[in-house]
């Protein structure tokens, strides 16, 4: 079936309405980070900055203290994803293996935290954490991302498990290696990419998190990158156009990079997973 | 088309546990455990507490102990004309970004799954909106939005359409525009999970379709949509669902302004909880957005009831 040439051509029209649609608000924001105050100020914008300069990022990092929001997100994250991983992957490799009550229940569980709304999370996780002597704190934050990262990392991760051929299992058994062994020797090294593109999905998640970090994170020292980038806009809203762009691009960057690396697996695995399941 | 559906479905008959009749694995509980713990600790709980909390007048620095209340909170709920305005403008938003972004989401499905030149820009592209922190995205839009400096009024001023407004602040505006926020947003994930359920379709019956002299559009009723339905339903409501629960976006483009024409539900809640301290009361917000999911989830579970035994 080849379709007509005005139907073709029609179909690239619409194509690039949507390549211009998805991608204008991200060239401008790069746009803005690039130009100097003067041209910020005229009354007629341009696509590309005539004078282009790097002081908006210099003045970025003088405003707000952007290295150490950035050195706590990526502590954060990294922690969370670490972890989220470690304790996800046992657990999403009963779900995949054994079809229990416990397995069915975990899966109710993931469907139904995906629609609860955080408010109701996060005011009595605001007073237990507060118990705990926990807000404004770094690892009180990394708990609540571990534990909010799970769903979606189970669900990737039984996916993943569920790919790994039992037979293989099974045959190692059968050659006598125990529970353990064949889960460390065999299992492991077959899910290895599985893991680095859950973790890396984890650690993007927690990167990117925002409501939470908002009401635990108090002091501008131990805030999280989203957080410091809201404080560029000012009480009444009147920012400082140049270097908030600047700063939100270089917040963008790292996940950029990531969802580059995984996004085949991501496309493939999750999403199709999280619909169909 | 065997090979199509094996490869995409999860493989619950092919794979599944390797024996009905194995004895209960007592090393499955231990390695459940690490990961049971905290879900239960950091998020059964607390919403278990969350719900409880709905039925106390429990505040941020309260000296006095915390008390039931019964319904009270529920009773000024339903006279607290603030809330369901916010409550409405939840419906809206949510409803205005769900449906024309599916729309929008699946014309950029079926284009991509053609074999069009320049497809991968688009898939590219689109992953854009999925990898941005939220705060980004608003952050980006109140640029694009800006009175001034934005290029949405210059592109306007250029096309003679008007010398510009203060699309975010003006009360008419706001709503619209943070709304085509929202759709920009969330198309990756859309437009991701309709073409995963396209893929699905075989070319084969397009083909016969095709030879039984049916157009596009009859080719797309008998064969695309009902392959496309379940994913299509899915996410769609799961859509409505997370924009009706959203919070930073609108947080960052409007704060909820102007005079609280996009104070959506969250927004409220957050406000009544971290501003003014009303814990219980911000909880008992909480309770009615979940009866409203659970509404919601409830119609999904009946339409893929209903639709759902094709296979």
């Amino acid at each position: 079936m080849r379709p007509s040439r005005p139907a073709r051509a029609g179909q690239y029209l619409a194509l690039l309405a949507y390549l211009v649609f998805l991608a204008f608000p991200f060239l401008w924001l790069i746009s803005t980070a690039f130009k100097p105050p003067r041209e910020l100020a005229s009354l007629h914008p341009t696509w590309i900055p005539k004078d282009p300069t790097l002081a908006n990022f210099r003045q970025a990092f003088d405003e707000q203290p952007l290295l150490r929001a950035a050195a706590n997100s990526v502590l954060v994250a990294v922690c969370a994803a670490l972890i989220a991983v470690v304790i996800a992957t046992p657990m999403a490799y009963v779900m995949a293996r054994h079809r229990s009550a416990l397995s069915r229940a975990a899966t109710g569980w993931v469907v139904v935290s995906q629609a609860f709304p955080f408010v109701l999370l996060i005011i009595p996780l605001f007073l237990i954490l507060k118990n705990l002597h926990l807000i404004n704190s770094l690892p009180g934050l990394t708990m609540v991302y571990v534990v909010w990262s799970l769903p979606f990392a189970l669900w990737m991760l039984v996916g993943y498990v569920r790919a790994v051929p039992p037979e293989l299992e099974e045959a190692a058994a059968v050659d006598g290696a125990g529970k353990l062994r064949t889960l460390v020797s065999v299992t492991a090294p077959l899910l290895a990419p599985g893991l680095v593109a859950t973790a890396l999905f984890a650690f993007i998640t927690a990167w990117n998190e925002f409501f939470f970090a908002l009401v635990l994170m108090k002091t501008p020292e131990r805030q999280t990158l989203p957080v410091i980038l809201t404080h560029f806009l000012g009480a009444e809203g009147v920012a400082d156009l140049g270097p908030l762009a600047a700063a939100a691009f270089l917040a963008t960057l790292p996940s950029l990079v990531i969802f580059a690396l995984i996004q085949r697996r991501l496309t493939g695995g999750m999403l199709t997973g999280a619909v169909k399941s | 088309m065997t090979l199509t559906t094996a490869t995409t479905r999860p493989l619950k008959r092919a794979s599944g546990p390797p024996g009905p009749r194995r004895p209960a694995d007592r090393g499955a509980w231990f390695l459940v455990l690490p990961a049971l713990i905290p879900i239960l600790v950091l998020s059964v709980g607390p919403l278990l507490y969350g719900i409880a909390l709905a039925f106390t007048d429990s505040q941020a620095g309260r000296t006095a102990p915390t008390q039931w209340v019964g319904a009270l909170n529920f009773q000024d709920l339903l006279h607290d004309t603030l809330f369901w305005d916010s409550f409405r403008i939840g419906l809206l938003w949510a409803v205005g970004v769900t449906v024309p972004q599916f729309l929008l989401a699946l014309g950029l499905a079926l284009l991509l799954n053609q074999n069009l030149r320049f497809r991968w820009l688009a898939r590219a592209l689109a992953i854009i909106p999925w990898a941005m922190p939220e705060v980004v995205v608003g952050i980006m839009w109140r640029l694009v939005y800006n009175p001034d400096a934005g290029i949405l009024n210059e592109t306007l001023r250029d096309l003679g359409l008007g010398d510009g407004r203060d699309w975010l602040t003006g009360l008419a505006t706001a709503l619209p525009a943070v709304i085509v926020v929202g759709i920009w947003a969330g198309m990756p994930q859309t437009t991701v999970a309709l073409l995963a359920g396209l893929q699905n379709t075989s070319p084969e019956l397009h083909e016969a379709a095709a030879l039984d002299g049916a157009g596009a559009w009859g080719r797309f009723r008998a064969v695309t949509w009902p392959a496309l339905r379940p994913v299509a339903l899915a996410i769609t409501a799961l859509n409505f669902i997370w924009n009706f629960n959203s919070f930073a976006l609108v947080y960052v483009l409007t704060n909820g302004g102007p005079g609280g024409r996009t104070r959506l539900p969250m927004l409220f809640a957050y406000e009544e909880a971290f501003r003014y301290g009303q814990f219980g009361y911000a909880a008992a917000m909480g309770c009615v957005m979940v009866a409203v999911i659970s509404v919601i989830l409830a119609f999904y579970l009946v339409g893929r009831l209903k639709g759902g035994d094709e296979q």
